[in-house]
Order: structure tokens, then sequence, then C-alpha cells
């Protein structure tokens, strides 16, 4: 659809995305070659052109556009990333995404509400409960009984959230040594995270895609020795954190790796509406669970690790040192845990008890309409986000009255996120490309949905 | 103030009524859902509300998308003077030094499915606004690289469109489906 006609290349041959791709010099105005750093530091045309005087606009025959991915192992997934090149050097950098897209919002206005869980679960696959509690508040929100959640359902909530935020990051942390070279790492993360999924198997019943957060409350209540499993999984992995200290955060050929490498701004993270780890490692302290507090974060102690070079070391540090916080948070809930219900005892909202189905046939009728029929929201329309471990994740739900959502979208973070990869790509070398890419740390299920 | 018609009418649960407090946003009539503010500019206000927002503080613009309202009449409410229209463009905006949030929903007719760009306001929505293009063919002028994003290039069709359907896969490999479709790769020999 750009108004450039530029001549078919081979690559537009080959693939089926045209247009989408990132197209050669000589197709492209010199307006539309300054558009991604001007427009983001929103500078004149002859700002940014001073920017950009290293370059001085090669000619094309010193340049290559080159192809990296969807299968390339360092993009964690199928991501795109479309490069143009001078020698080693990154000039600019375009991403093609949706190659994971599955009309996940599209199938939500086809699910009930009480099956909603299982389609945005598998959004972010790497924080599923995310997913889930951001649908589930909303969902709630509509329902008018956002106030009325048990306590203990709350506070369990939280624990899982900050518990599947340590697994995030652990995985993070092993994709990030693994893309850098340092191998062992993603043997040591990997092992970590799968204590962390192995608790959140017992709770759940599901390593991942766990659809355990519901409207209402939860599927069901902790198991017996939870928090036993918790305690032992706090000792476990604190002192593992620090071996990763000493094998990464003070290794000199890590920090040459990654700092001052892929650089950005505060100004620049905002323009692009980039959260979650990447603006806080500008020094830009934002993080929903202090400044909107959702759940009883208000209530919790804990700090907003921030940076302040915007590099991928930055945002490395940040993510290890939140898995310190969530460690943290989750230590508190674990004193404060109140004892009660784990859902709503609203009938309209809530199935019945097992136990009851066998002695009533109003409780048998009652758990198979709701579980073939759903229940009923209200007409309107909600925005709620929390703060996922890659950012702001909201879900913007739109209710006709049905048992059915109208519209159902999910802001998902790592989209966004991934829009701040040309600015920070731009200039470095390739080799740096994969430590930044890393650095976001996109989920490709989200982007794509 | 029991005789307040605003609050009678919020009372039942008519969101029409203008938000309390903020009867206006920059000329532009207000109404609020579950609590939280909505702004209802015209197409023609939508560019110029925007920047006044980005100047009143709202630096970041998280999320753009787009709700077709082909099939549902009764999901909508509007204020008085907001005429409705098949497609709307939601855009939730956050101002962090302040803490608040504000959503502005334009209505969009088919016929003229145009929007101004928000691009120059805020370059991150420069993927939201083709993403809003892929799925429900919205158009957004200025903006620099409108093209699908999720989709293929050659799709025909915007997915998230009311009358499109969800669609099925025809089963492969199984001789014994029986398939509506003749010649789909659901038959075997």
């Amino acid at each position: 659809m750009s108004a450039v006609d530029h001549a078919p290349h081979e690559h537009v041959v080959l693939t089926s995305e045209g247009d989408q791709e990132l197209k050669p010099r000589s197709a492209l105005g010199p307006a539309e070659l300054l558009r991604e750093v001007g427009s983001v530091l929103r500078m004149s045309e002859a700002e940014a052109a001073e920017l950009t005087v290293e370059e001085a606009d090669p000619s094309e025959d010193q340049t290559m556009i080159i192809n990296m991915g969807p299968q390339h192992p360092s993009t964690h997934g199928v991501l795109r990333l479309m490069l143009e090149l001078q020698g080693e050097r990154v000039l600019r950098c375009k991403p093609i995404v949706g190659y994971l897209h599955t009309g996940m919002e599209k199938q939500g206005e086809e699910l009930t509400y009480l099956q909603g869980g299982t389609n945005v679960t598998r959004m972010d696959y790497a924080s599923p409960l995310a997913n889930e509690l951001v649908f589930s508040m909303a969902v709630e929100k509509l329902l008018g009984i956002d106030g009325d959640i048990p306590e203990r359902a709350v506070w369990m909530r939280m624990l899982l959230s900050e518990i599947n935020r340590m697994a995030s990051h652990l995985l993070f942390l092993a994709t990030n040594g693994l893309d850098l070279g340092a191998v062992s790492m993603i043997l040591y993360g990997w092992r970590e995270r799968e204590e962390v999924l192995r608790f959140l198997q017992k709770v759940t019943g599901l390593r991942m895609n766990h659809n355990f957060i519901r409207p209402g409350g939860l599927a069901a209540d902790m198991p017996a020795g939870w928090r036993d499993d918790v305690l032992r999984l706090l000792d476990l992995i604190t002192p593992r954190l620090e071996e990763y200290d000493i094998l990464l955060t003070g290794q000199p050929i890590w920090r040459e790796r990654l700092q001052g490498v892929g650089v950005i701004t505060p100004q620049e993270a905002l323009a692009l509406g980039v959260t979650g780890p990447i603006l806080r490692s500008t020094g830009f302290a934002w993080d929903l669970r202090r400044d909107q507090p959702y759940l009883h974060y208000d209530e919790m102690e804990f700090d907003v690790v921030v940076g302040s070079y915007g590099d991928c070391f930055d945002r490395y540090a940040i993510r290890l040192n939140e898995v310190r916080e969530s460690m943290r948070i989750v230590r508190q809930i674990l004193d404060r845990m109140p004892a009660g219900d784990y859902r709503i005892q609203d009938k309209k909202i809530t199935p019945p008890p097992r136990a009851r189905i066998d002695e009533s046939m109003e409780a048998l009728i009652h758990h198979f309409k709701i579980f073939t029929e759903g229940f009923r929201v209200p007409e309107g329309e909600v925005y709620v986000a929390v703060e996922s471990p890659r950012g702001e994740i909201g879900c913007y739900i739109v209710s006709d009255g049905t048992a059915r959502p109208y519209r159902m979208h999910i802001r998902a973070p790592s989209f966004v996120n991934l829009q701040a990869l040309p600015h920070m790509m731009r200039g470095g070398l390739i080799a740096d490309g994969v430590a930044i890419i890393s650095s976001v740390d996109p989920i490709l299920g989200e982007v794509d949905r | 103030m029991p005789d307040d018609p605003t609050d009678a009418q919020r009372a039942e649960g008519d969101t029409t009524a203008p938000a309390p407090g903020v009867a206006e946003v920059h000329g532009c009539p207000t109404s609020e859902s579950r609590g939280q503010l909505v702004v209802h500019p015209s197409p023609e206000e939508y560019l110029a509300l925007l920047r006044a927002l980005l100047d009143d503080g709202y630096h970041v613009c998280v999320d753009l998308c787009a709700v077709d309202y082909l099939t549902s009449e009764s999901a909508r409410r509007l204020p008085d003077g907001v005429g409705a229209e098949r497609f709307e463009v939601v855009v939730n905006l956050l101002d962090m030094a302040a803490r608040r949030r504000i959503r502005v929903r334009v209505q969009v007719p088919e016929a003229d499915a145009v929007l101004p760009s928000t691009f120059e306001l805020w370059p991150g929505t420069e993927a939201m606004e083709r993403e809003v293009f892929d799925m429900f063919g919205i158009s957004f002028e200025g903006h620099p690289d409108l093209t699908r994003i999720l989709m293929p290039e050659d799709w025909v069709g915007h997915p998230l469109r009311k009358d499109y359907a969800v669609g099925r896969i025809p089963v492969q490999f199984s001789p014994g489906h029986a398939d509506p479709v003749a010649g789909s790769p659901g038959q075997l020999p």
C-alpha cells in the first residue's frame, strides 16, 4: 500500500510478504530513510540528517539487504528481520512479523468468557498467568465484581503472578546467555525455570498454558504442602542467582558484549510506547505494580529496578534483579496469605462444588448451563492493564450482553516493544543485533496472536 | 444530588451520561465506562484532540485498536450528538506523570474508512495502525508504511470484520471425512 512504486526484487517474488518487506534504498525517498530516527526524536528532517552524517547515503552497491530469520535460532521463534548492511554495520532494520498469526483475537469472539482463558493463556506462553490475570480482571470489571473477589483469591493471584515472573525472567537469562555464547547459561537458567514450572504444575496441573486464573477467582485452591514448596523454591533459587552473578554479571567478556550495545533513550522509549524492562533500563521508573497498583501490590514492599544507560546490560541486570524482587514479594505473600475462598461465591459465575452435583439436580443443571452456555456479561467496554514480565499487558473487551465477548483485544507488550528494535539496531554491528533481539525478550506468540 | 439527571441516568446503567466532573475534553463529549474516562471525538476532531491530549501530558499511546459494530447495535452507547458508524477506533492513552488514563473512541464510517494517522504524535502507533488496517481495512492517512502486518500481503479480506467468517480448515489425511468443499485436500482418491 506504499505510495512508492518499486521494482520487484528477488525476495519480493519469493515470499508472500511483498510490500511488508524492507525496500531497497533506490525505492525510497530521503524522507522515508530518515523517518526512523527523525520521527521518534520528533526532530525536523534537517536535524535528523545531521545524525546520519556518518552514513552519508552509501550507494546501493555498497550495501546489502539480508534476511535474518524467520528460522534463525536467536530470533526466539519466528521473527524475521530484514537488515540493510554495509559491511558488518546495520544501517536499517525492519522486523517482519505474522508468521505465528492464528487469529486468536477472532477466536476470542467465539469462546465464552469461561473458555476465553484457554485462548489468552497461549498468547504470551512464557508468562501465561499474566495473560489470564488481565483477561479475568477485565471480565470482572465488566461484571462489576472486581471489588468482591475473595481475599485469598487475590493473594493467590499475586503469588502465582510473581512466581510466573520468576520463571519468565529465568527463561530470559537462559536464552540471553545462549544468544551471546555463554552456552552453559541455558542449562542453568532452564534448570531453575523447570523447578519453578514444577511448582506451577503442582498448583495448576500444567507446566504452561495453565488456564488457572479465571473470571471470579481461580480454578482450584492451593495444594497441600504448597508453602513448603515455595520456601524450598526460594531457598533453591537465591544462591543460584549468586552463581549467575559470578558466571555473567562481573565477567569482562559478558560486559564487553552488552555494555553500550542497543542504547535507547527514555524519550525514544516513551514515543514508541515501550514498557517493561526496556523502559526501565533507560532510568525511567515505571512499573504498574507500583504506579497504578492492582491486586494488593500497594501493600507490598519492593523496589522498581531501573538502569541508567538504556543498554543491553541494563536490561539483563534489571531482569536478574527483578527475580530477586519477585522473591521478596513472594515471601511477603507467604506471611500474609489469608484463609478463605479461592473464588467468588456468585451463583451466576461460579459453578457449584463437585460434591453438590451428586446430590442436587439444580446443581447439575447449573453446572451444565455454566459450562455450555456460559454466563452473560453486561454491555460495556473496558480496558485493564497489568505489569507482565515484558511490560504492560492490556485487555480491551467489548461486551454486547451475551456470554461471548463482542471484541477481545490484547495489548501485547512484545508487539509494541519489538518496534524499538530498528532504533536499537541502527548503526550497530550485526553480531550485536543478536544481543539486542535477545534483550527485547519478545515472545512471538504474543506478537502475532 | 438525587435529582441530578445525570446521576439518575447513571443509576439506570445508561452510560451515555457525561463522565462526572468532566462534561467535555477539548470540546468533545465524554462518557464513563466502568469508571474509566472516554472521549468521543468526530473523525474531523480526532487528530486535534489527540494532539491536545499529548500536550496535556499523555505522552504514551498505549494501545490503538478497532471494533466492528456490524452485528450489534446494543453493545454500544454513545453520547448525544455522536452518530454511530460501523467501525470504531479505540485509542488508549497514558499520562505517566499524573498516573491517569484516557480512552478516545472515534466513529469511522464504512463508506469512508479513513482516519488521519497518529504517527507524527506517537511513532509507536505505526505497528498498531498497520494491524488495524490489516484486520479491519481502515486506512490511516499519512502513515509512512501502511501495509499488512500479520496476514500475508496477498491475503484477501480483513479477518476481524464481523462479516468475515471464522472458517474451517478441511481435515487432511482422513479419507472417511465428508468434506463439503469439492476438490479440497480432505478427499483422497
